[in-house]
This record gives C-alpha cells, sequence and structure tokens, in this order.
C-alpha cells in the first residue's frame, strides 16, 4: 500500500462515493467556444511571460519560449573544439541523426533504396520517446472510416494549422505504415478472424486507434531496430550531432559528432543528412515534468537552425494531460491516454468529474489546470497538485481483467509502489509531452536548407498546433520513410564540395550584431541532473 | 524532515533522500550519467542494475529508473551485456521449428535453473517462454515475453549463455508476420489508397474555407 497523506485518502473516498453515479451520467463535451475559453485562460501556451521574441536566425522576429530562445541564439558548442573537416572519419550517402522511430524507420528505408547511411545517436537506438508511446497509432482502415475523416480530425484537432500538404500524406499513407510495420512482424492487437482491434483517442471521430497493448510504441521500436540491425546498418551510439556541416555550395553535408564518452571530435561526411533528432521535454519548459526521454533536448531544432532552416510553430508544446503526480518516484511519468479511452474519468477533490474523458489533449489539460488553480479543486501531492483519474471504472465498464490485459504496463509502474490501479484510483498532472513545433519542412521532407532532411517529432507543421493521440507514432513512420526514401533518392545525384563550417561563423556575427551575449552552449545534447548545491 | 538511507554505488557510501529512485539518488550524488540511462520510464531497459541488501544473501535485479533506494543496497549498474543477436531475413527465414534451432540453438542448452525468471525486471516468465521457443510455439512464446524490454539482465544471470530478449523478439517477428492472422480491411483499405479512391475525398476536405471546415468539425459525427 502506498503511503498516501489523510488529506489524500479523504478525498479518494469521495471519488470512490460518487463512482456509480459517474458511471451512469457521462460530463458532457465542451462547445468549441467553452474550449477557446478555457484553452486561453489555462494552456500554458498562453503565457505570454514565458515567451520571448528572436533576434536572429530564419525566424527573427517570432517568439518562442525562453529555453528555447537560449538555445537558438547560444554559443555553439564546437568552438569548445579543434575542427578539422579535412579527413572525414566516415563516409556515406545518408547520414541519420537520432536513434528512435523516426530515425531507424528512414534508415531501413534509406537502406532498401540501396543507398549507404548510417546512423548516430546520443543514447542507444531505441531509448527514445517512440519506446515509450503507449497508447497507439492511428490509421482509418475500417469501414465506416476515410483518410478524409482522418484528416477533418487532425486538422480541427490542431486547431486548423497544419500544413495541408504534410497532413494530407499523413492520413493518405496510414494504412500502408501499419502494413508496413505488420509485414515487419509488429503485433497488433487483432481480433480472432484478423480485425485490428481499434479505440478511440482524444478527438477522434472513428475508433482507428491501432494498438500493441500498452507497449505499442515499444513494440513498433523493437521491431524496427531488430531490422536496422539485420540489414546491419552501423549505428554509432553515445555519440551526438553537434553541428551541421555544409559543403560551399550551401548544402548540407554531414555533421560534426562528438563522442559523449572519450570527448573525441568525429567528422561525418554524407550526401543526404536525415534530422531525427525528437523533441524537447528534457528542456522543462516553464518548470513542467516531462514523460520525454533522457535526450529529449531540441538538439535537431539547435542544429538545423545555425544552418539556416525556419522553423514553424516552435511556439506550441503539448502538455499530456495526465502525467503521474503521485508517487513521487515517477513524478511526470506519463499515464497513456489509452485509460481514459477506456473508460477512466478525471475526477477533482471532491470526487467530481469536470471535462468529458476524452476532448483532444490541450482542452483536457487545460481544465486540470483550471481545476487545480482557479476553482482550488486539486488534491495536494509531495511535488504540487493533482487531480484524480478514476482507474476502477475500466474494470466496471470493461469487466473484470480488462486492465491487466490492456494496460498492463501502467498496472505494472503504479504496482511497483504498492498503488493497485484496478482498486484505487491515481494522481495525474499534466506533464510536457511534445513538441508541436519544429522544422518547417515541405512534402519530400527537406527542410529550407538542400539535402537536410527532417523526420518525426522535429518537424514542425504536419499537426498544427495540437497533435491527437496516435497521430505521433504515424508520423513517424510515415515522414521517417518519406524522408529515408527521398534523401536516398537525392544522394544518387548529389556532388558534394568543400566542408564548412562557415554558417556557424555567419551566425555568430548576426548575434554579435544583435548585441546578444550567449547563455548557454548549444546543443544542450544532455540534461543535468546532479545535486544543485554540489 | 525528508528521511536519508545509506547506498553504496560501485562499493562506495552516498547519503541520499529515502524518497529517490536508484537512478535518481545516483544524480543527486552527482553522478552525470551517460550511459545506464534512456527514456527513464521503464521502457527501454537501459538502466538495469544489480543489487544486494548489505547482510543478506540474495542477489536482486531491477531497472534503476522504477526502483527506490533501500537503507544498504549495495548497486551495481548493468549499462551493456553483450547478447547475442542473429542477423537474419524477415522476408525469407520461415516460423518453423527448425529455425530457433538454427539461429538460436544454445537455448536447447537450458538447464533449468530458472536463474533468468528469477532475476527478469519485468516479473516475466522468462524460461517458460524460452521453453516454448524451444518447442516452435512462437504464439506462447511472443504473448508470455511480451513485456520484455530488453534489458539483458535474464542473459547475464544464464548458465547456458542464452541471449533471451533476441529469442523472444525473433519469436515475436515470427508471430506478427506469418502466425497472427491476416487483417482484410486493412490489405482492402491499401490497394484503395494505391488506386486513388480517396484522392477526390481528401481534396475536397483540404479545399474548403476554413471557416466552413470549423463548422464540419464542430459538426461531425461521432462514433459511439
Amino acid at each position: 500500500m502506498y503511503h498516501y497523506t489523510e488529506e489524500q485518502l479523504q478525498s479518494m473516498k469521495k471519488v470512490e462515493a460518487t463512482r456509480a453515479e459517474r458511471l451512469k451520467n457521462l460530463f458532457p463535451r465542451m462547445s468549441a467556444e467553452e474550449k477557446d475559453t478555457v484553452l486561453k485562460e489555462n494552456h500554458p501556451d498562453y503565457i505570454e511571460s514565458a515567451y520571448e521574441t528572436l533576434k536572429v536566425g530564419p525566424n527573427k522576429g517570432d517568439k518562442v519560449l525562453h529555453e528555447l530562445a537560449d538555445l537558438l541564439q547560444g554559443r555553439p558548442r564546437i568552438r569548445d573544439y579543434q575542427i578539422n573537416l579535412d579527413k572525414p572519419d566516415y563516409d556515406v550517402d545518408v547520414l541519420v541523426i537520432g536513434g528512435g522511430g523516426a530515425g531507424s524507420s528512414a534508415a531501413i528505408t534509406a537502406h532498401m533504396g540501396g543507398a549507404n547511411v548510417m546512423m548516430v545517436t546520443k543514447l542507444r537506438i531505441g531509448d527514445a520517446n517512440t519506446m515509450m508511446a503507449e497508447g497507439g497509432i492511428q490509421a482509418a482502415d475500417k469501414e465506416n472510416d476515410s483518410p478524409a475523416i482522418h484528416y477533418l480530425d487532425a486538422f480541427g484537432g490542431g486547431h486548423f494549422a497544419a500544413k495541408h500538404e504534410l497532413l494530407y500524406k499523413l492520413v493518405n499513407e496510414a494504412p500502408d505504415a501499419i502494413k508496413w510495420l505488420n509485414d515487419l512482424g509488429v503485433m497488433f492487437d487483432k481480433a480472432p478472424d484478423g480485425t485490428m482491434i481499434t479505440t478511440h483517442g482524444g478527438g477522434t471521430s472513428r475508433k482507428r486507434m491501432h494498438a500493441c497493448k500498452d507497449y505499442s510504441g515499444a513494440e513498433i521500436m523493437r521491431t524496427l531496430r531488430d531490422e536496422v540491425l539485420n540489414r546491419n546498418i552501423p549505428v554509432v551510439d553515445f555519440t551526438a550531432a553537434i553541428e551541421i556541416i555544409k559543403d560551399d555550395k550551401g548544402q548540407a553535408c554531414g555533421a560534426v559528432l562528438l563522442n559523449m564518452e572519450t570527448k573525441e571530435i568525429l567528422i561525418a561526411k554524407a550526401k543526404t543528412v536525415i534530422i531525427a533528432t525528437g523533441g524537447a521535454g528534457r528542456l522543462h519548459y516553464q518548470g513542467f515534468p516531462t514523460s520525454n526521454h533522457y535526450g529529449a533536448t531540441a538538439d535537431g531544432l539547435i542544429l538545423a537552425y545555425r544552418a539556416g532552416a525556419k522553423l514553424l510553430y516552435a511556439d506550441t508544446l503539448q502538455y499530456h494531460p495526465t502525467g503521474v503526480a503521485e508517487p513521487t518516484q515517477i513524478f511526470g511519468a506519463l499515464v497513456t491516454e489509452k485509460v481514459r479511452s477506456l473508460g477512466a474519468q478525471l475526477v477533482n477533490a471532491d470526487g467530481n468529474a469536470f471535462v468529458y474523458s476524452l476532448e483532444t489533449r490541450d482542452v483536457t489539460a487545460s481544465t486540470i489546470i483550471r481545476e487545480c488553480n482557479k476553482r482550488n479543486k486539486g488534491v495536494k501531492t509531495t511535488d504540487g497538485v493533482g487531480v484524480w483519474l478514476d482507474t476502477p471504472m475500466i474494470e466496471q465498464l470493461g469487466g473484470e481483467g480488462t486492465i491487466e490485459k490492456r494496460i498492463p504496463a501502467m498496472m505494472r509502474m503504479f504496482g511497483k509502489y504498492g498503488i493497485d490501479i484496478r482498486k484505487e484510483p491515481i494522481l495525474v498532472y499534466p506533464t510536457l509531452h511534445y513538441q508541436n513545433g519544429g522544422i518547417d519542412i515541405s512534402a519530400d521532407g527537406q527542410s529550407g536548407v538542400e539535402n537536410l532532411f527532417v523526420a518525426g517529432e522535429a518537424v514542425g507543421g504536419i499537426h498544427g498546433r495540437n497533435r491527437l493521440m496516435g497521430n505521433s507514432l504515424l508520423d513517424i513512420i510515415v515522414f521517417g520513410r518519406n524522408a529515408g526514401s527521398n534523401a536516398c533518392e537525392k544522394a544518387k545525384t548529389v556532388k558534394v564540395g568543400k566542408l564548412s563550417l562557415s554558417h556557424v561563423d555567419a551566425f555568430e556575427k548576426e548575434l554579435a550584431a544583435a548585441k546578444i551575449s550567449p547563455k548557454v552552449s548549444s546543443p544542450r545534447i544532455l540534461p543535468d541532473y546532479r545535486r544543485k548545491d554540489m | 524532515m525528508e528521511n536519508f538511507v545509506n547506498v553504496y554505488f560501485f562499493g562506495k557510501k552516498y547519503r541520499v533522500p529515502e524518497s529517490l529512485t536508484i537512478m535518481k539518488a545516483m544524480e543527486y550524488a552527482g553522478y552525470q550519467l551517460v550511459r545506464g540511462c534512456g527514456c527513464r520510464n521503464g521502457f527501454c531497459g537501459a538502466c538495469a542494475t544489480i543489487y544486494r541488501i548489505q547482510g543478506k544473501q540474495e542477489l536482486k535485479t531491477c531497472l534503476a529508473c522504477q526502483t527506490q533506494v533501500e537503507e544498504g543496497m549495495y548497486v551495481a549498474t548493468l549499462p551493456f551485456f553483450p547478447l547475442v543477436k542473429q542477423v537474419y531475413d524477415i522476408e525469407k527465414i520461415k516460423p518453423t521449428e527448425q529455425i530457433m534451432m538454427q539461429l538460436y540453438p544454445e537455448i536447447y542448452s537450458c538447464i533449468g535453473c530458472n536463474a533468468c525468471t528469477k532475476s527478469c525486471t519485468q516479473g516475466l516468465n522468462v524460461m517458460q517462454y524460452i521453453a516454448y521457443a524451444q518447442r516452435g510455439e512462437y504464439k506462447k512464446c511472443a504473448d508470455e515475453s511480451f513485456d520484455c524490454v530488453m534489458c539483458g539482465v535474464c542473459s547475464a544471470r544464464c548458465p547456458a549463455g542464452i541471449s533471451h530478449p533476441q529469442v523472444a523478439e525473433l519469436a515475436r517477428r515470427l508471430y506478427g508476420k506469418y502466425i497472427a492472422p491476416k487483417s482484410e480491411h486493412l490489405e482492402k483499405r491499401v490497394a484503395e489508397i494505391n488506386n486513388g479512391d480517396f484522392v477526390k475525398l481528401i481534396e475536397d476536405v483540404m479545399n474548403k474555407p476554413v471557416e466552413e471546415l470549423k463548422e464540419l468539425y464542430n459538426k461531425r459525427d461521432i462514433e459511439k
């Protein structure tokens, strides 16, 4: 049994007392106006003091969060090292930076196309947000559904801001992405006749969420990793890309690499480069905890920006409504949206529901913040405040055993701290989850810099200003394959000129001209969690 | 007031708050982790750890990001373990009993000591899934091993030199690709898309003015 406080236990009793009533009367959906209001008044994206205006680079004049601005306008980390571009340590067709789902899909696809591919990653292949994606992957492959309906769900959920050509690709190629994974051997949840078991996610109008229990991302990631290894694609791990190299024609043609253990500098030359570096949760924007992996520090955005690529919607982040608020040991870890898909409600300290279970993530997170701040109906926790997620409802709705069968990872994670989610509700609060924006690309996956491709969470514009559950696992596959295939084709005709880092010199001159004295070295590479008073 | 416990990282003593996980305690003690830390949420298997509580005999295993520190805990991390991963072409192999014999013959040297199961950081019945693999029962092997994070602790404890997580990975891919029932609706939809069946439908939505799209979105019918 977990040691809840007396106040928490009292509140838990209220949740139990109202459960039967809440099972009968679902909380109604919000109107469009109500959603707008709750977002503007509560969502962290609307807190102006958290933002500042960029003074240099392709997005000069745009607002981004302070933490990102410091890095985008930071001191290039390569200045700490002697860099010699004359003798590259690696010379390949396609260089993939990042070892998650997008990077792996890209590498496999480029390899299938005949390219000599290399992957470089800060941690190991698979130590990535993909591995932790629990809920599922969307694709309109059922009779009552169509890519057009998927399009409308995603476009509306993203506040009508997605780039048409990117979203078109995402939804239209979704079924083929599922088929590709299935044919690689990913074990999707299926009925005995082969029909995919699909559920709703927040903001979906059809049940199109495919899953592999609540290890969806893990099952996809370990399959992709196995395939990368089967193809003998070299994976250089514990090595960070710290600058993009361009040639005298302004084309991207490699990266400066840093062996994080020995601090040795290595030069990778390539005909095309794919940035698949993922998100930024470990920058802890606005002090939020994060569900992201250890290396999620927006490095790809920094590298691409200094190389001259424009960012799109870099000001918008996704705060997943249900991060762990208690126990403190796993504060900020993700509680999958699938818990709500299966019927668990969000409930305040008095035991009252306050939001329909499957509004979009930004709206749901905003209502939790409102409940805890403005309405003072939160439950005090070790690290702050939270609301209840009434998991026992799942067993009552779906029958005994549903939790163990459908969300075993959640049951295990809480079980380790003596919390049986089948019997007790859990405490949650929004956690920094996803970078909605990123590097602007065209439909072929290329950024504003010639031969610099981008895939996965590092891309901006696929989802607009908010992403639906299940569209991220989808985008890493669709846009990973897209980037891999196009980078491979492009590499066949590229003539690489003289390697240069003069764009970095130029960027520093811009910084000086704008009278910015950098506060930090960038990219960040890893967060520093050592005790502060050391 | 925060309570503290004494823990030993690689034999060296540190005093750390008792509420921390092993991973956070190492950081509290001053380690800037590079290896042995990945997703920090119990999914990637990067932080496999072995420990023994002072004065006790039993050698325990865990994931450092998912386990709270205890008084007298002697901790050694296992950031890398040399698993054997056989290379194969998923398009060419078949889900026969022979394939395990060809790729991972050492599974037949299992002596039944059950050290793998006892050491599993996910609480899986590892020896059982290896038994299923030996018999070519890939569905059972796949299901039994499904929650594996491939941390490799089982293999570190195995006297027969079996790389259990890789055996299970092969079984899952064989099951997913060859044995699981085919999804006809998926094949059908992919064929329709390749035929261009949805191009006009999506373009119709895409080309509408935003005001009209908002109306459509807010009034769309939602499957029960």
